[in-house]
């Protein structure tokens, strides 16, 4: 496909001159749904330690991209990915891989709050469980705890653990995600607008925590909120129509952008 | 007939009216239909209900009290020997009842059964109120038609609200109709209820319902009936246990896999052609599956377990409740694909997302999330077996034992209500009243099911939406 082939030049700085600081790497990534060009040619380094934030108009693949890093949209049949994503070095497309261990590399945090019809604590025990990363009940209750702790969470649920994740307020469910999350132990972690069901006390106190997280976990955030992505992210990667326009530190873009359609849309022209 | 077409002659007058509303009211407005305050449409149907309505009732109220009324009138029109009998006394309820029964006749134009010019007379002169009334009845009722119409159409000016009348008598009507349904409903319980009680002064409650003998035949004959422990209707409710806990260990686990099968693996295409296909399961009468089972399915047990030693009856439970099972599977199986596909997907994404396969998934997130609806479905289908009747009536046999074991004849409640109410029977002997006291114990237990299950069903919905 010849489409497949072009591949427009991302301003700013999409790949970095440290490659050992580079936690993912994605060379030429075209995902394809049937017969939609959903992501067009996409180079563009995700760096260790640090929060990305993927920014666009709605519909141009931000999603798309995050889902393929972990590889999540294998689970959609038209969906086809092409190009390479290296974490760590390795391909996540290829063959050896085994996408179970992936995604307990890579975990995600979706854009509406999704706990399981469980407990506070089987929802966070879940992911320990199954990959069996605990012998004991005890093991699993330090992992347990030091989840919800780091999440933020612990205090407000240590003494309902055994109550329906299900009853928690949109804020606080949104975090047991993320502490779902963390119990993996995880390297990089997704989250996909993880604020947008949220309200803005809720919304603060996840920011809060993502900036917390950087310090253990490679983060990527995609956001729809232009605030949310100066005041959390180190480096911002602007998508449009599927192409990656540009990519540069958050600083740079937000204050002195490159391309016309990224200026156009942070200074709030469309999208 | 005549009757007939005095329907007609009101529906022709209620077209009519109609076309007259409609006209009028674009007539009064020029033809600016935008200045009435309904479509032109709801005047004609006012106009039309203020005919047709008043005027139907009164043909209805008028035919249904037209009876009783000229009874009433002949009889104290006739010469008063028909009412005495030989001895001087009056006649009894039986010859006043047969004499009405000939008048009629003699009325209708048919023949009668005695010749006497008194009662032939009196029958003609019936005859003669009949058609009086029919013509009284023709008047009043046109004369309601016209005048309603007429009135109606007087009303009818830009601003009268003719859509919210209409709508009103809608409503009424609608709501008419489903008292009818919970009418009729009560009607049932509380003969239900009426008729277990007649049975009840007759033999003991705690006999029915503790009982261990089961054989209402016996308690025919004069000396014996109420007799201790002919009513015992444990062994009934032991085999209707029985042949439906047989059919649950058939139907739940092949309906669940199979429902889960297509509602989370099976592509598009064979999900397209088997979910139908299981559906058309359901659509197949019971009375097929009966002879399914008494002809290919409990010979097949009996002579499969000769093989291997086993002496199993030609009618046996087993094979009357495995054959109640696949008739069930699809009730298990669509209820489960419904709430199954009702889990949202952000659960199994969720689960993906931190590294669970498939499998994984279903059995840890998607099946427990599910299962309260599945409960759900599954005590509806439970209801639906203890209270299946042809399957049972074909296979399962008459003899009431008392047993658990599957190989065995049994019998269940629904076949002894068919038993006992087959043939020419006496209405009011413990035989057929017990039908009725089966009947309750039916309903209840079913009720009691279904009330349970939808409780659950309905609270597992809510959790998601
Ligand atoms: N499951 C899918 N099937 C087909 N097309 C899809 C699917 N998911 C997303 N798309 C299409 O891919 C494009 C990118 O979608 P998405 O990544 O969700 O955008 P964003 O997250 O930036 O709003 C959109 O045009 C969308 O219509
Ligand atoms: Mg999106």
């Amino acid at each position: 496909m010849p489409e497949a082939m072009e591949t427009q030049m991302t301003a700013g700085t999409p790949l970095l001159s440290d490659t050992s600081a580079v936690k993912v790497a994605a060379r030429d990534v075209n995902v394809f749904y049937g017969e939609k060009h959903a992501i067009k040619g996409v180079n563009l380094d995700i760096k260790q330690n640090e929060v990305t934030a993927f920014i666009g108009p709605s519909g141009c693949g931000k999603s798309t991209f995050l889902r393929s890093i972990n590889r999540m949209n294998d689970t959609i049949d038209i969906c086809r990915v092409t190009g390479s994503i290296a974490l760590d070095g390795g391909n996540v497309y290829d063959r050896s891989i085994d996408v179970v261990q992936l995604r307990a590399r890579v975990g995600m945090v979706f854009q509406k709050p999704n706990p399981f019809p469980k407990s506070i604590y089987e929802n966070v025990a879940y992911g320990p469980r199954i990959h069996g990363l605990c012998r004991h009940k005890d093991e699993l209750d330090e992992v347990v705890m030091g989840s919800l702790e780091r999440a933020g969470l612990l205090n407000e649920v240590k003494d309902r653990l055994d109550q329906p994740g299900t009853g928690l307020s949109g804020g606080q469910q949104q975090r047991l995600c993320i502490a779902r999350a963390i119990a993996v132990n995880p390297e990089v972690i997704l989250m996909d607008e993880p604020c947008s069901a949220l309200d803005p006390i809720a919304t603060a106190k996840i920011e809060e925590l993502i900036d917390e997280l950087r310090e253990n976990f490679t983060i990527v955030i995609v956001t729809h909120s232009m605030q949310q992505a100066a005041r959390v992210s180190q480096r911002t990667a602007f998508f449009h129509l599927g192409t990656l326009i540009e990519c540069s530190d958050t600083e740079q873009v937000f204050t002195n952008p490159i391309h016309k359609l990224t200026q156009g849309y942070i200074t709030g022209r469309f999208g | 007939m005549q009757v007939l077409i005095l329907f007609l002659v009101l529906a022709v007058l209620t077209v009519i009216g109609f076309r007259l509303g409609r006209s009028r009211s674009v007539k009064l407005v020029g033809g600016d239909v935008a200045r009435l305050h309904s479509l032109p449409g709801y005047y004609g149907f006012y106009v039309a209900l203020w005919c047709g309505i008043p005027a139907l009732l009164l043909v209805l109220a008028w035919v249904s009290l037209e009876g009783p009324v000229l009874t009433r009138l002949i009889l104290s029109a006739v010469s008063p020997e028909l009412l005495l009998d030989p001895n001087g006394g009056p006649i009894s309820q039986a010859h006043l009842n047969l004499l009405v029964n000939d008048l009629r006749n003699i009325a209708s134009g048919t023949v009668a059964s005695t010749a006497n010019p008194l009662v032939q007379a009196a029958g003609l002169q019936l005859a003669s109120y009949r058609e009086i009334s029919f013509g009284a009845m023709t008047v009043v009722a046109l004369a309601l038609a016209l005048g309603g119409a007429g009135l109606a159409l007087r009303w009818v000016h830009a601003d009268f609200r003719a859509r919210n009348s209409v709508e009103k008598v809608i409503k009424t009507f609608m709501v008419l109709c489903s008292l009818m349904a919970i009418l009729t409903t009560v009607g049932i319980i509380l003969s239900l209820l009426f008729e277990s009680y007649r049975f009840f002064a007759r033999v003991p409650m705690t006999e029915f319902l503790f009982g261990l003998q089961w054989s209402p035949q016996m308690a025919m004959r004069a000396d014996q009936v109420g007799s201790s422990g002919a009513f015992g209707a444990v062994p009934l409710f032991a085999g209707t246990l029985l042949i439906s806990l047989i059919a649950m260990i058939v139907a739940v686990p092949v309906g669940l896999l199979a429902a889960i099968y297509m509602a989370e693996y099976a592509p598009r295409k064979v999900r397209s052609i088997v979910k139908p296909l299981l559906e058309i399961l359901a659509g197949i009468p019971t009375v097929v599956y009966g002879f399914f089972a008494a002809l290919t399915v409990a010979p097949f047990f009996r002579d499969s377990g000769q093989l291997f030693g086993l002496n199993i009856s030609s009618e046996s439970a087993l094979a009357a409740g495995v054959v109640m099972g696949i008739m069930i599977i699809p009730y298990v199986s669509s209820i489960t694909d419904d709430v199954v596909t009702a889990v949202p997907n952000a659960m199994r994404e969720g689960s993906y997302g931190l590294g669970a396969t498939k499998s994984e998934t279903i059995r840890r997130v998607v099946f427990p999330a599910a299962l309260p609806g599945i409960v759900g479905g599954v005590l509806l289908a439970v209801s639906r077996a203890i209270g299946e009747t042809m399957i049972v009536v074909m296979a399962a046999g008459l003899s009431a034992n008392l047993t658990a074991n599957p190989f065995e004849a049994v019998t269940t409640v629904t076949v002894q209500v068919v038993t006992l109410l087959v043939g020419d029977q006496e209405f009011d002997s413990p035989k057929t009243l017990a039908a009725f006291a089966l009947g309750l114990v039916l309903f209840v237990v079913t009720l009691a099911l279904n009330i349970v299950a939808l409780h659950v069903v309905r609270k597992y919905r809510e959790q998601y939406e």
